[in-house]
């Protein structure tokens, strides 16, 4: 270890690193002292004597009962978790396949395949949501939660493919070359073997896929029109927003309801989230 | 990644005539079948190529054909050349959006990089709490950024806004600063959220990088007398350097592709003047219905993803090699 003075390590370390954990978490705080402050302080004119902005002296759940009893909140929160389920499941069933096709089996185009399984992965949704609205229309999926479940693997397909593809291939082959000796076929090598062992990055891909799903927006606004339909983030922006006014305590009570559910998966994955990160940028 | 070794691939045939075709039972011949190497990876591989295809390589095509007709809702398409595309070009506020696009994407990377590598250095010490700060710290990244962007929204109100109030009542300013109400303001609003967004993926991708490099290299670097910004500009960067560039990449793509912050802080406006390329095809093709026009100027961001993953995968080729 490098020694260094105390006053050293007051300025280059816990002084950075406190400015960027407040700067980091403000907002969050910000959103959770709107949420539960009543409507008649939150809009007191900023040059008040008695304004006390960082905290309030009535705090109230009535933005919170509001929003669950009011909106269509508690409806777009199921529609939100049920969409990010089942896409999470498609993509991660299709990931498994076509990473362990690239990552073990021999075929020709597998290069090129790869790369262009890799493209897609940069293909953004912001470019091709006009057509696509357009084709999800002739489908007869307009409107319908099977519109974002079939959508959301285009981008979440590509990256569990790539980050299960490098999982696989740090598996060592000779496992699946003994399971084949004592009869095993190919299919059930990958199905007993190799899949089992591969658990650790599944969940790492899951937990990933589930938070982008959770977190799309785009697709989510322009596919979906009822507002019983809308998953947690168009809800909140449609339909909170009443004309031009802004009621931000209920807005913030929802932005922090919207945000908990896969705030909380994280959490509980932290270390496997962090690998789907790191795993998702590698080449 | 590996490569089919070139020529051998078209000499598998006789693989072919080992098939079991003369099995009793169907399941004996699927089962046959699957022992086929190009059989099971052309079944593993269906159903990702059909979703890809359906969803993203047709949309694709369909777009390029929009973008050179003149279709809009309810009206069938007619081909009309590039016309789109110089409707656009002659049209100041894409001009605008697409300068703007530039300019966020620019700064914002630059930013992000910057901060993410300083909490990366921050955080490969060793110091109590470090899980739950490293925790924390994602926490900007994993929550719908629509939302977290209304938080921001609600922090740069023109009445009540908090930062107004922490520099009025700490004498830093005498009048409210104008965040989201003047143009120029409210691009830097959405610089500032993009990077307090964006930051902690750099930081811990980077911090992953960090991790890997040996503080072997370390000692020996200060043994030889080298200071801290030395240590980082010959011994930590080098090393750094191939995660870095990848994260970049990532990074540019998404940012210059963005639609949801815009869309949630401004809105595009005041007076149209901070849109970004995605919220202004989204203003034409969606909300006003001219599709092919909007499809026009989405593609318009092809060109500049294109040149960013092309040198990102003759970056990574070159690795390869060496």
């Amino acid at each position: 270890m490098v020694i260094e003075r105390r006053w050293k390590k007051w300025v280059f370390f816990y002084i950075p690193l406190t400015v960027f954990v407040l700067g980091t978490l403000f907002p969050f705080y910000w959103m959770f002292v709107t949420a539960i402050r009543p409507d008649a302080e939150l809009y007191r004119s900023w040059r008040a004597v008695n304004n006390a902005p960082f905290w309030t002296l009535q705090p109230t759940l009535e933005h919170f009962r509001d929003l669950m009893a009011k909106t269509m909140f508690p409806q777009w929160l199921w529609n939100t978790f049920f969409i990010a389920v089942i896409s999470t499941a498609i993509s991660l069933a299709c990931g498994l396949l076509a990473g362990y096709a690239l990552a073990r089996l021999k075929f020709p185009m597998a290069g090129a395949l790869g790369t262009s399984i890799f493209v897609t992965y940069l293909v953004p949704p912001t470019l091709l949501f006009i057509p696509l609205a357009d084709i999800v229309r002739d489908f007869q999926l307009g409107n319908t939660p099977w519109a974002l479940i079939l959508t959301y693997p285009t981008f979440l397909i590509p990256f569990s493919t790539w980050l299960l593809m490098g999982y696989f291939k740090t598996i060592p082959k000779e496992l699946e070359e003994c399971a084949r000796i004592d009869g095993a076929t190919r299919f059930g090598a990958m199905t007993r073997i190799i899949f089992p062992i591969a658990v650790p990055g599944i969940l790492s891909a899951g937990i990933f896929a589930f938070t982008l799903s959770w977190n799309e927006f785009i697709y989510a606004l322009i596919f979906l029109s009822s507002p019983e339909r809308k998953t947690v983030p168009v809800g909140v922006v449609s339909e909170l927003i009443r004309g031009d006014i802004y009621f931000w305590g209920q807005l913030m009570a929802g932005a922090l309801l919207g945000s908990i559910p896969v705030a909380l998966v994280y959490s509980f994955f932290v270390e496997y989230y962090v690998t789907g990160l790191t795993g998702s940028v590698k080449g | 990644m590996k490569k089919p070794i070139a020529g051998g691939a078209g000499s598998a045939a006789p693989v072919e005539v080992a098939l079991p075709h003369s099995g009793t039972s169907q399941r004996r011949a699927l089962t046959g079948l699957l022992e086929n190497e190009r059989f099971l990876a052309f079944v593993l591989l269906a159903p990702t190529v059909l979703l890809l295809g359906l969803f993203i390589a047709y949309p694709f095509v369909m777009g390029v054909w929009f973008s050179l007709s003149d279709i809009s809702v309810g009206n069938p398409a007619h081909f009309v050349g590039l016309r789109n595309f110089v409707k656009a070009w002659n049209d100041s506020i894409f001009r605008t959006a697409f300068w703007n696009t530039s300019f966020y994407t620019f700064w914002a990377t630059i930013f992000k990089l910057a901060l993410g590598m300083w909490l990366a250095l921050l955080l490969n010490r060793h110091f109590r709490g470090k899980r739950i700060v490293r925790a924390s710290m994602l926490l900007p990244f994993i929550v719908p950024t629509v939302l977290s962007t209304f938080a921001w929204r609600w922090m740069f109100d023109p009445t009540f806004s908090v930062l107004n109030w922490t520099l009025y009542k700490t004498g830093f300013i005498v009048a409210k600063l104008p965040f989201l109400s003047n143009g120029d303001w409210a691009l830097w609003c959405a610089i500032a959220v993009n990077t307090w967004r964006g930051m902690p993926f750099f930081a811990i991708t980077l911090l992953a990088g960090l991790q890997t490099i040996n503080t072997d290299l370390h000692e020996a670097a200060s043994l030889d007398g080298a200071n801290g910004w030395k240590r980082f500009w010959h011994v930590t960067w080098p090393l750094l350097k191939p995660v870095t560039v990848v994260v970049v990449v990532f990074s540019i793509i998404q940012t210059f592709s963005d639609f949801q912050l815009i869309y949630v802080l401004t809105g595009g406006g005041p007076a149209n003047s901070t849109h970004l390329l995605a919220t202004y095809a989204y203003q034409i093709g969606v909300a006003t219905g001219l599709l092919g026009e909007g499809a026009a100027i989405s593609l318009c961001m092809l060109p500049v993803l294109f040149i960013v993953v092309w040198i990102q995968l003759r970056y990574l080729r070159r690795l390869e090699g060496a």
